[in-house]
């Protein structure tokens, strides 16, 4: 049998397995409009998908991942709650590393159930792991909600909590805003003369662009009221910084998640949450004992994960990609829904890995 | 049995290419008419002058088509991924200098700084209902840098050429490019952030690692760099 034949063979048992698990299968298209997933992706997934072009419908791209289409299709006409399996090609350019591939399969199963996520997060990483059984991988899992949290409950300013929430998913840039709020880093020397200047408009250059000198003006008044705000406490950077570097066993974490909740009182909600996570896998038969809980996973990941991440790692194999991925998007259903919005969360499997590993063995 | 040296086919950049082999005792020249794309090397024997435009200089080197190029880094890197593994940097040559900056209308009298960029371009989204846009032809390389500085909410949009009107024009918000003097920045009212240096280029010698070689065209393309003082 061909690698493609034995990839889609692999692909076909891991839907019928989802099926089984109450999955409605569906099909989604292979070009998508290019608008929406650049408005809600921006550059990077540019940089990541093949965008082609014609003149009557403009920029198409290759459909990078199965994510959106499932959530308008299911946004459009699903009822709900609703679970859905797919399976098919997906297309990522490569522009750095040719060994990496530019087109592979991608099996899906997602969940659009308002009633109870911590059920339906535990539900679709046990499906996963139940249709992963058998391949020796070590599993990773996170909480992006948990850190939201802490950002929200942050004693400073709302514009430097929007900020810092808005730069969640980049962790360098997330620091370094960190210690400008904290007082660590000092303001660049032309912003200290642009707050010093008596009117700091007074320019000769001509107002051209569609950005206005009113919100010129509203960006001056912004950081005039961030330098006269108070600094982020060190003890609360602590608390965040010590919240960051929390990676141990499930249980293990919660404990130290609800430590940090006596200081931090604005993650207690979200430490309850990972506790009704904690209780729904190990009703799903999940080993939780030993599961690893990072609370800085996935932040590197496309942004639109904003609660429970995992992933399925072939340990020992850095090279590899994960086999398998997920995790919940309420927030992009809200963008996709304008003003609609349903709890999702999903995962895919790459079946090529699958049968790249069962070839080596 | 010839090595084939792909050089910018008109202006200012051909001239002074040729200017730098010549002060190396290779002479090149332009044969023909005017008009006519053709040329000739003395000096050394086996070397074939091919005249190209230089934005097309790095794909014919990755292709392997010419085993030496002269065109800029700024193009090398924005259209080759992984270009040392394909081209090798045998000489910078000291002229064709430019800076792949990005620029603001000066009356932002607020940014000065990526950061600044990135509050603005947030505060624009939520304002306008798009993504800040950039207007540039160096995507890859300008992307690359934007996502390094941790700046969101932007978009790219192409702009071949005239990218210093695009602003005014209500085409882009910001623009990134290539400018040497900054002349034209300032004609068009526009200002370079302080920390957006994307990079620095100038006109460089290239070889091609792609590019297959007898034995005869090993011994010429030795002789020529000999000539030209480049160790190998």
């Amino acid at each position: 049998m061909s690698e493609k034949a034995k990839i889609r063979a692999r692909a076909a048992a891991l839907t019928s397995g989802f099926e089984a698990a109450g999955a409605v299968a569906v099909e989604t298209p292979v070009l998508l409009p290019a608008e929406a997933l650049l408005d809600l992706y921006g550059e990077d997934i540019r940089g990541r998908a093949y965008v082609t072009s014609d003149a009557l419908r403009g920029e198409q791209m290759l459909r990078p991942d199965f994510t959106v289409p499932v959530v308008q299709m299911h946004m459009a006409h699903g009822a709900e709650p609703a679970r859905y399996t797919y399976a098919g090609e997906v297309f990522r350019r490569q522009e750095e590393d040719q060994s990496r591939a530019n087109e592979y399969m991608q099996v899906g199963y997602e969940v659009f159930d308002r009633e109870n996520p911590a059920a339906s997060d535990a539900e679709v990483f046990a499906v996963m792991q139940e249709a992963l059984k058998g391949v020796e991988l070590r599993a990773a899992t996170g909480d992006i909600g948990i850190l939201a949290a802490a950002v929200a409950g942050l004693e400073t300013t709302e514009r430097r909590k929007r900020a810092l929430a808005r730069h969640i998913w980049r962790p360098r840039k997330f620091k370094a805003l960190l210690d400008r709020y904290s007082g660590k880093a000092e303001m660049p020397a032309s912003r200290a003369a642009l707050l010093a200047a008596d009117d700091p408009m007074e320019h000769d250059y001509p107002d051209i662009g569609l950005r206005s000198q009113a919100e010129v003006t509203e960006r001056i008044d912004g950081l005039r009221a961030d330098a006269a705000a108070d600094p982020i406490s060190p003890l609360q950077v602590e608390l965040i910084e010590a919240l960051l570097n929390v990676r141990e066993t499930l249980p293990n974490a919660l404990e130290h998640i609800r430590d940090l909740a006596v200081d931090m009182p604005a993650i207690t909600e979200a430490a309850f949450r990972l506790r009704d996570r904690m209780h729904a896998l190990e009703a799903h038969g999940v080993d939780v004992e030993t599961l690893e809980f990072e609370a800085s996973y996935g932040r590197t990941s496309m942004e639109y994960y904003d609660g429970f991440v995992f992933g399925f790692y072939v340990p020992g194999r850095a090279d590899l990609p994960p086999v398998a991925t997920g995790g919940r998007y309420d927030a992009l259903t809200q963008v996709l829904g304008q003003g609609r919005e349903i709890p999702a969360v999903g995962g895919v499997i790459r079946p090529g890995i699958l049968v790249q590993l069962e070839d080596a063995a | 049995m010839t090595i084939k040296l792909g050089v910018p086919s008109k202006g200012r950049l051909m001239e002074k290419t040729f200017d730098w082999f010549g002060a190396r005792g290779v002479t090149m020249s332009r044969t023909g008419s005017d008009r006519e794309y053709a040329g000739a090397v003395e000096g050394v024997d086996g070397v074939e002058l091919v005249l190209l435009s230089a934005g097309e200089i790095p794909r014919e080197l990755a292709a392997g088509r010419i085993h030496l190029g002269v065109t800029g880094t700024d193009l090398v890197r924005e259209k080759l991924g992984q270009w040392e593994q394909q081209v090798a940097e045998l000489a910078t040559l000291g002229f064709g200098h430019a800076d792949l900056i990005i620029a603001v209308p000066g009356c932002w009298v607020d940014v000065d700084t990526l950061e600044d960029l990135d509050a603005a371009a947030a505060a624009f989204r939520s304002k306008h209902g798009f993504r800040m846009r950039i207007a540039t032809k160096y995507h890859r390389l300008v992307r690359e840098f934007l996502q390094d500085s941790g700046v969101a909410d932007y978009q790219l949009v192409d702009s071949q050429g005239a990218t210093e009107g695009t602003i005014k024009n209500l085409t882009a918000e910001a623009i990134a490019d290539i400018t040497s003097t900054g002349d034209t920045l300032r004609a068009n009212h526009l200002k370079i952030l302080s920390d957006a240096l994307v990079l620095q280029s100038q006109a460089t010698l290239f070889r091609s690692r792609k590019a297959e070689m007898d034995d005869a065209e090993r011994a010429v393309m030795g002789a020529l760099l000999e000539r030209l003082g480049l160790d190998r």
